[in-house]
């Protein structure tokens, strides 16, 4: 992926975060992406992002399940080796229900979960650059992306009004990369950007 | 306040202490950084030890056969199934917790779900290795799965509530570990971000998965979440009602009973909430997660306590109307005879499960003894032999003297091995819980942080405002 420059401004209410992302989109920078500690709702809507597929995909995984039990449980006991089992009819459709159900749940949740790690680049040893540390803990961070049209000291000064605690530039590979977080950051990374 | 959802001042805090988000993590981070107290290495060394007992029991077991246990041909299902149910039921009050309460909007659960969650994971463990060692042969165990195969493409019978059930466990657990980790992933993150030590920022990295905090990586884990609720929600109660059909799908008396499943799901609910309740209180204590686990939490769980038992009473009052309203001589043979006499064999078990499961959780409707510390930790170690008494009841009162008296059974009681190969499981469990507890955050961080602005003791003041704005201004903060 490339290396991008980003101006980073840490929030420490979400209330003005809600704000300042309104803010920024009015004014038309081009929002990289918040991070922020926990989920807030509502702000997947104010960034105008679109709705996620997850459901959609659940579903279909769950489906899934379910035509495969059946189908399954008909090729075993009807069509591959038929028992008489207490002289039921081979095709007993309401003794597989459970099994149905079971595997429906199995497929969609593991799926989803899947889908999931996949749609966000998540697995071990999966390494990304982290813009504040204290993302995670009490700073919900704005990154916006200097585009060549932006003027870096403008940006800086907007976010500074819109209610940002702190502002630094940082440059930043946008993708992810294989290693593990015990080891250094990457060398392309800004020494003087303060990510305490 | 513009995206504070409004709550009422009517309300206790569910936080305690003046806390900020960055006291949370540190709060809750705490005994994850700090070295093990020597009582927890005390407590882990007896588990350890237990587990190794549990390993030998189950080793005789597997070169000697099932004889090592005092199962004859009458009582064919003893302690082994017993503690099965018994461990399964436990299971169930995580995915309660975790699923339903998140369907339900109960904000109090971000205190205990993580707790609880671990712990039914551990408890469908512990409950698995019942029905795995008991097959005797245990190396021929994958005969369950249907795969093609070379016994004629014998195929296991999907007809069957056994195997239902070994479908209905495995998704289970599978379910609610991939719940588990999903929340803990943000919190695992959290730690990562805050460590200092390498092996440490090593370990939160390889387990964060690069979790990032980005608002779509959120908003996806919103929507799985909330669909994994969705679904662990029917699947927590078909879990209990396919173990409860291992019994009812049979045509002995005393098994086969159809108000089994909601019967079953409650009373697992009723031992699950037990086994909460004995392991946070001591979890809180040790932590010194007082401010998280508060008072507040007990009380709401103990009410749970006693609604769920006094359900179970009512089980048991109707299996005792309807053995009389049926006139079947079988059927109340089972239950008049075998269970509610106090003078026949096993009459004792029975007496032991009514006073432990239907009387003394009455002591939970005085607010008072709900939130007294000592009383619910008695309560909810009773509650679990209650419980325990219950299977047992269920299973050998029913079985040990069936249709014919030829085939009635001397009097049945566990081998030093069965009781061994249920301490192993005791061991099994608190090894996981405790090593659970020392490296994983015990209390959901990131959704403690959630409701902090609207639940936390300190802001809760900032919420009355809510109150005096205009009903427009309120319902347009709302919408956000």
């Amino acid at each position: 992926m490339a290396i991008k420059k980003f101006v980073v401004g840490s929030f420490e209410d979400e209330a003005v975060l809600f704000r300042a992302v309104k803010k920024v989109r009015s004014a038309g920078y081009k929002l990289h992406d918040v991070y922020t500690p926990m989920a807030i709702h509502g702000l997947d809507k104010a960034m105008g992002l679109r709705d996620t597929s997850i459901p959609t995909a659940g579903f279909i995984y769950g489906i899934t399940g379910t035509t495969t039990a059946l189908l399954g449980i008909t090729y075993t006991l009807v069509w591959d080796w038929p028992l008489n089992i207490g002289g039921k009819p081979h095709f007993s459709l309401p003794a597989w229900i459970p099994i149905m159900f079971e595997l429906t749940v199995l497929f969609s949740a593991v799926g989803m979960t899947l889908t999931f790690c996949y749609l966000c680049q998540m697995a071990p040893f999966v390494r990304k650059h982290h813009f504040s540390l204290r993302s995670t803990d009490d700073r919900f961070v704005m990154v916006i992306e200097c585009t060549a049209k932006t003027n870096e000291e403008e940006l800086k000064s907007f976010l500074s009004q819109a209610g940002a605690e702190e502002v630094h530039t940082q440059m930043a590979e946008t993708g992810w990369w294989l290693g593990s977080y015990s080891r250094n950051r990457k060398s392309f990374e800004n020494p003087n950007a303060i990510l305490a | 306040m513009a995206l504070l959802k409004y709550e009422s001042q009517v309300r206790p805090p569910l936080i305690d202490g003046n806390k900020t988000y960055h006291q949370v993590t540190v709060d809750i981070a705490r005994p994850v950084e700090e070295r093990p107290s020597r009582l927890w290495w005390i407590a882990f060394t007896i588990a350890v030890l237990l587990l190794g007992f549990g390993i030998f029991s189950v080793t005789r077991e597997v070169i000697y056969g099932v004889g090592q246990w005092n199962l004859h041909k009458t009582v064919g299902w003893g302690w082994d199934i017993t503690n099965f149910v018994w461990w399964i039921g436990i299971g169930h009050a995580g995915t309660l917790i975790s699923a339903i309460l998140l369907l339900f909007r109960q904000g109090w659960r971000t205190g205990v779900n993580r707790a609880a969650e671990a712990m039914t994971i551990f408890a469908v463990m512990c409950a698995g290795q019942f029905p795995i060692w008991h097959m005797g042969r245990v190396w021929m165990g994958f005969f369950v799965l249907p795969y093609p195969n070379t016994r004629g493409a014998l195929w296991p019978n999907f007809n069957s509530p056994l195997l239902w059930d070994v479908f209905a466990v495995s998704t289970y657990f599978t379910v609610s570990v991939l719940f588990w980790y999903c929340g803990l992933l943000p919190d695992l993150a959290a730690i990562r971000d805050r460590a200092k030590l390498k092996g440490r920022k090593f370990f939160y990295g390889l387990t964060a998965f690069g979790w990032s905090g980005s608002t779509k990586h959120w908003q996806r884990h919103e929507s799985l979440s909330l669909i994994l609720a969705g679904l662990a929600t029917p699947l927590v109660l078909s879990v209990h009602t396919i173990v409860s059909f291992d019994f009812a799908t049979s045509v002995v008396p005393g098994w086969h009973t159809t108000i089994f499943p909601p019967y079953f799901v409650a009373g697992a609910v009723f031992s699950g909430f037990a086994m909460v309740q004995s392991l946070l209180i001591i979890t809180r204590k040790v932590f010194r997660l007082e401010q998280y686990i508060t008072l507040e939490h007990i009380d709401v769980m103990n009410k749970i306590i006693v609604l769920t038992g006094s359900i179970v009473g009512i089980a048991y009052l109707s299996e005792l109307f309807v053995a009389w309203y049926s006139q079947n001589p079988y059927e109340s043979w089972a239950f008049m005879q075998s269970r509610a006499n106090i003078f026949s064999p096993y009459g004792w078990a029975y007496y032991i499960m009514i006073s432990c499961n239907v009387l003394s959780p009455q002591i939970f409707w005085s607010r008072k003894m709900r939130r007294n510390l000592t009383v619910t930790f008695f309560m909810s170690v009773i509650v679990n032999i209650g419980m325990w008494f219950e299977r047992f009841v269920i299973i050998v009162s029913s079985i040990y003297r069936d249709y014919i008296p030829s085939a009635w059974a001397t009097y049945y009681s566990p081998s030093i091995w069965e009781v061994g190969f249920y301490l192993g499981t005791f061991g099994l469990f608190f090894t996981c819980y405790l090593l659970f507890s020392k490296f994983f955050p015990v209390i959901a961080l990131s959704e403690i942080k959630h409701i902090l602005k609207r639940s936390g003791d300190s802001y809760k003041g900032q919420m009355g405002e809510a109150e005096k704005e205009t009903p427009e201004a309120f319902a347009h903060e709302m919408a956000h």
